[in-house]
């Protein structure tokens, strides 16, 4: 069920983003989400790409560090207390957030929602119970 | 079955050993007192005269030679032969410095062959082998020295000499060589890009590897012998005193045999002069014992490491150098603290970093400051920023009780410091001590 992430190690200082963001977009790899989490020194960038695996060759070849993470997707509908309740469910059942991001899907009525936990399977269980939509990697790929 | 190039004297007993050196000794110094008048003068000066030494025991007594000396009586003041029985000459740049000039008569070519042969068979290869010599040729004795011994156990030999690393490793895929020779960082760097070219190290039929030319820690032999699939093994030895082959690792992998035929050991304190016991640290002094056209007395290395007598499990019974932990010039004194470049290299490694480092030293309001510059591996790389920090705190840390004090770490992408083809450039120090 879970997403796979990409996270790719850059140096924070000018031009690091703009760097890999070409390197993936000259292997024709199109990014649906991205989030940065930086230090003084440095940044882990997260992204959900189109095609996971020409990402990764691409890097690979540009000598890039990089790792593949999975993570829940959770479509999160766009009124008043939608994400309240995702957190509500995190927080009633001990789940540790590491870090969460959100993206738009075509729709625009609902948002997607990158949740990074320990336990992905659980996550995803409560999540349904609770009446929220998982999101899969296929469902990814067509937005 | 152990193999030897010349058995006898590799397994002789100490007794032997002491023998050939209390001999060699006697005529060493009687020649460099006939025939070198830097050497004459210096004996005089404290009067001591060649007949005073009368064996290895007297050794103490003669005085050091220095890397001064060298420079002092450039280019051929230290020559004990006349030019015409010269047949080759090698220089060392001294990346400090002014450069120094070394010769060798036909003899002493020959005997650095064969300690050079006897390195290989230590390390298992023989006529059979495709011996790959990464070391650069020319002034530089790296090259030619290994390439000697290879040519003398009747190895093929695959002169590619250093730099170009891409053609470095299809030459090692298609050749097939077997032994690969050169600096350890170079060996890092012909990993690396292997992995970037895509050829597993198994597409590979390298066995060995014969690496030295600058300190090394056993933590990257771990990560050289991962990249490459050998078995990594030390070579030691300088211009100075012959070229590499001085001392040769064994099967061990533990310490170097020091070739004490041609060649005495002391380990001393680099402060008082004062010989060391065999397996305390210090800095490491040669005497040579045969060589012709360069003869040299109590020479101080600046290497820093141990000496061990007592038979090897190899069978090998000359002295065991260890790694040199580092040199007396590389010995970086931070807040009063002595640290080795190659401790650093150690905390980094275990840490899950390579040895692709830098450690820039400075002084900011009259105190010492350290950085530690290391690459990002894919090993020690992670999405999470708690865990990412978590183990840059337990590398800061580990340095910190190494150090004494903080040092800063700064990760940087992969590849981003710069590789070296022949010794690397480990630290940079900004402080102006004058
Ligand atoms: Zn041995």
């Amino acid at each position: 069920m879970a997403i796979k992430q990409l996270a790719v190690f850059v140096e924070n200082k000018h031009g690091s983003l703009d760097e890999i963001t070409k390197i993936l977009a000259n292997a024709g790899v199109d990014i649906r989400a991205l989030s940065i989490s930086e230090t003084q020194d440095f940044g882990i960038l997260r992204m959900i790409v189109s095609d996971l695996e020409a990402a990764k060759a691409t890097l690979k070849e540009n000598q890039c560090v990089y790792t593949v993470t999975e993570v829940v997707g959770v479509s999160v509908p766009d009124t008043p207390g939608a994400m309240a309740g995702v957190i509500r469910i995190l927080s009633e059942n001990n789940i540790n957030l590491e870090y969460v991001y959100a993206f738009l899907g075509a729709s625009h009525d609902s948002a997607c929602v990158i949740l990074r936990v320990a336990d992905n399977a659980l996550t995803e269980k409560l999540l349904e119970e609770g009446g929220y939509h998982v999101v899969s990697d296929p469902f990814i790929e067509k937005l | 079955m152990e193999k030897y190039w010349q058995k006898e004297i590799e397994t002789a007993s100490r007794d032997e050993i002491v023998a050939i050196q209390n001999k060699r000794l006697k005529e060493t110094v009687r020649r460099v007192y006939d025939n070198v008048e830097h050497y004459r003068k210096k004996m005089d000066e404290i009067g001591i005269k060649p007949e005073d030494i009368n064996s290895i025991d007297d050794l103490h007594k003669l005085p050091f030679s220095y890397k001064q000396d060298l420079r002092d009586t450039y280019p051929y003041g230290m020559f004990a032969v006349p030019m015409k029985d010269v047949v080759r000459l090698h220089a060392s740049s001294g990346t400090t410095g002014k450069q120094i000039v070394v010769g060798y008569t036909k003899n002493d070519l020959d005997v650095w062959a064969d300690i050079c042969a006897r390195q290989l068979y230590a390390v298992g290869a023989d006529e059979n082998d495709m011996v790959h010599v990464s070391y650069g040729y020319g002034l530089f004795t790296g090259g030619f020295g290994l390439h000697g011994g290879a040519e003398r156990i009747g190895a093929t030999i695959i002169p590619v000499s250093s730099g170009n690393t891409n053609r470095q490793v299809t030459i090692l895929k298609d050749f097939r060589s077997t032994v690969l020779c050169c600096t350890p960082s170079y060996a890092m760097f012909i990993g690396e890009t292997l992995k970037q070219m895509g050829i597993d190290k198994s597409e590979l039929c390298l066995k060995a590897g014969i690496f030295g030319a600058e300190p090394w820690t056993d933590e990257m032999r771990q990560q050289i012998e991962d990249l490459l699939g050998l078995k990594a093994y030390d070579i030691y030895g300088l211009t100075e005193i012959m070229g590499p082959g001085v001392s040769y690792g064994c099967n061990m992998q533990d310490g170097m045999h020091v070739n004490e035929d041609h060649f005495i050991i002391e380990v001393i304190d680099p402060d008082t002069g004062e010989v060391l016991p065999d397996g305390e640290q210090g800095e490491i002094v040669f005497t040579t014992l045969t060589k012709e056209a360069f003869p040299i007395i109590r020479y101080r290395t600046r290497d820093i490491g141990v000496v061990t007598r007592g038979k090897c499990e190899c069978g090998r019974t000359f002295a065991k150098m260890s790694k040199p932990r580092g040199r007396t010039d590389d010995m970086l004194i931070i807040r009063g603290v002595n640290v080795f470049p190659s401790q650093i290299e150690t905390v980094l490694i275990r840490c899950g970093y390579t040895a692709n480092y830098q450690i820039i030293v400075d002084r900011v309001n009259n105190l010492d400051t350290v950085e530690v510059k290391v690459e990002m591996t894919d090993e020690a790389f992670t999405d999470s920023m708690a865990e990412l920090t978590k183990r840059e705190r337990t590398l800061h840390e580990e340095m910190k009780s190494l150090l004494g004090i903080s040092a800063k770490v700064t990760l940087v992408p992969p590849r981003s410091i710069e590789r070296s083809i022949g010794k690397a450039v480990r630290t940079i120090d900004k402080r102006k001590l004058i």
